[in-house]
């Protein structure tokens, strides 16, 4: 598909290190889809919706720098929604967030809600003021803190809080966030014998988001996250590249 | 129905190949690739050092075929060697490689060639790298020369793929008489688009490659020409994404045909391509020999 033109109707910014672009487009999506967004003359990346209309991005480079100076009436170009996206099932399921992964678990826990599952969040941050979208979990249902200096909530790595769960109370198990993070989920759900309900969505390095130039492929099955992805059940990750290193742009190892 | 085939002293299970450049870059994909029932699959080009490649967009779909412009993305052959070694098995399995001289050429052959590929397939065809692909492999010279070279250092088949060019059969001949044991046509089409909102180019490089159904007729021309001339084989590749394509290019005088962007829309395209052809030939009570070249009568 071709880029469409979206232009900017409104910027938010939601902590220090993010803003949400709202887009004069909504797109028929599901949450954990992502768009690639063209910034013009610099690059294309891709980027989680928040909203069906918005993107909610971190400063981390160029393009990041580059959108981050866009203003209201400016416009980028986008491509999407692209991928599968998270599949909603049972009556009770538990969100794991970390730092800009709550983007697309946002719009996840409110299409829960509106389907009267019940909802408990865990969000993690570096700081207080990096929790991302705190009043939207609280609005879809339980909502838990933690940050890694103390400043807001538990202190200490997010999946901290999963020690005075039962994970056996829940029908599900979504997480986006830091890899290293997300693959310690992924351990404590197999501790429990609860893989084949979590589900995982991916950050690698995307560059055509049509399946064809395999920059984003993952070992060992050779999955393509931007069109088999983003989003894979806990069962795919299991002994495979996940929390332990990822392809750069060039398709060097980075470990993780 | 059997659509085995010996291309350049290489057995496959039948002629349908994985193009350079797409799902390529780890061993994991390709094996997937060989899963979903290519009869070999080649490795994306693979250069001396590493390189990011383009900014994006470095591909899009237009109304009329794919424009690519990823900029020879690659780990370098220090790092790929590894992943080639785990590769290997399933079916054969074709290094694609590209330098900026015939000297670069063989350095990656010869740094790969520890991890024992099947064969080599040299990129002078690659439209929008400056230095690499087309810009040597538009000159015949060239051509013969790294062929030659590849050659001298690698005891493996050395296929040669071209660019799309008026002249190709004297390209092809070039690289015959350079050794080469099978030449490889096309690549993309030097293209581009323009995205009207901006008036930016719609390639984050601005000019790049042309690929899908739009080219097809291209190619084929190239093949044709090639098949009536050249004593090695001809691999055909571009715009084939059903079995009746791949047949109007084994007509044409192909030993094999190699499919990219038709991915893009099934990765099963390689197994489907083997089906149709064999219920072809079932229908007609003949086999693949026989209707290759047909056209050239």
């Amino acid at each position: 598909m071709m880029p469409i033109n979206a232009r900017i109707t409104k910027i938010v910014d939601e902590t220090p290190s993010t803003k949400t672009f709202f887009l004069d487009l909504t797109l028929d999506s599901k949450s954990g889809q992502f768009v690639m967004a063209w910034i013009r003359g610099v690059d294309e990346i891709p980027m989680s919706l928040s909203y069906p209309n918005a993107i909610t991005v971190q400063k981390v480079g160029d393009a990041t720098s580059a959108l981050f100076k866009l203003k209201k009436g400016d416009s980028i170009g986008v491509r999407g929604p692209i991928g599968n996206g998270f599949t909603l099932s049972g009556k009770s399921i538990l969100l794991i967030a970390g730092g800009v992964g709550a983007a697309p678990l946002a719009p996840l826990a409110e299409a829960a809600r509106d389907e009267k599952i019940r909802v408990k969040t865990l969000l993690g941050a570096k700081t207080g003021d990096e929790l991302l979208f705190v009043k939207r979990f609280r609005g879809a249902g339980e909502i838990q803190t933690a940050t890694d200096d103390g400043s807001k909530g538990h202190k200490g790595p997010v999946t901290g809080l999963l020690d005075e769960l039962d994970l056996q109370d829940y029908d599900q198990i979504y997480s986006c966030g830091p890899e290293k993070m997300m693959g310690k989920v992924l351990e404590m759900a197999k501790d429990e014998n609860m893989v084949p309900k979590t589900q995982f969505s991916l950050q690698r390095y995307i560059k055509c988001g049509m399946g064809i130039c395999g920059t984003c492929c993952i070992d060992p099955s050779g999955l393509r996250v931007c069109v088999d992805g983003p989003v894979f059940s806990g069962d795919i990750l299991v002994d495979s590249e996940f929390g332990r290193y990822a392809r750069d742009a060039s398709g060097r190892k980075m470990k993780l | 129905m059997d659509l085995t085939i010996d291309l350049s002293g290489l057995k496959l299970k039948n002629p349908t190949i994985l193009a350079a450049g797409i799902l390529g870059t780890s061993a994991a994909s390709l094996k997937r690739v060989a899963q979903h029932g290519a009869g070999a699959v080649v490795t994306k080009s693979i250069g001396a050092s590493p390189r990011e490649g383009h900014p994006g967009p470095v591909l899009v779909k237009t109304e009329r075929g794919f424009l690519n412009a990823m900029g020879l993305p690659n780990p370098s052959y220090h790092e790929f060697v590894r992943e080639l070694e785990t590769v290997k098995g399933d079916v054969p399995v074709i290094a694609s490689i590209f330098g900026s001289n015939a000297k670069e050429f063989e350095e990656v052959a010869l740094g790969l060639s520890k991890a024992r590929p099947d064969a080599f397939e040299l990129n002078l065809s690659c439209p929008h790298a400056k230095g690499y692909g087309a810009t040597l492999g538009t000159d015949p010279l060239k051509v013969k020369e790294i062929i030659k070279s590849v050659k001298s250092v690698v005891d493996v088949p050395v296929w040669a793929k071209l660019p799309p060019v008026a002249n190709i059969v004297e390209l092809g001949l070039a690289a015959q008489e350079g050794g080469a044991d099978a030449v490889v046509v096309i690549n993309t089409i030097p293209a581009m688009g323009i995205d009207i909102e901006s008036g930016c180019p719609i390639l984050g490089n601005k000019v790049g490659g042309l690929s899908g159904a739009a080219i097809k007729p291209v190619a084929l021309r190239c093949v044709y020409e090639l098949c009536a001339t050249l004593s090695i084989d001809v691999i055909g590749v571009g715009g084939i994404s059903t079995w009746k394509d791949a047949v109007e290019f084994i007509m044409a005088g192909a030993s094999a045909v190699e499919i990219g962007s038709a991915v893009h829309d099934d990765i099963n395209v390689f197994r489907n391509v083997s089906k149709g052809i064999t219920q072809f030939l079932e229908k007609r009570q003949c086999s693949l020999e026989d209707i290759r070249g047909v056209a050239q009568k």
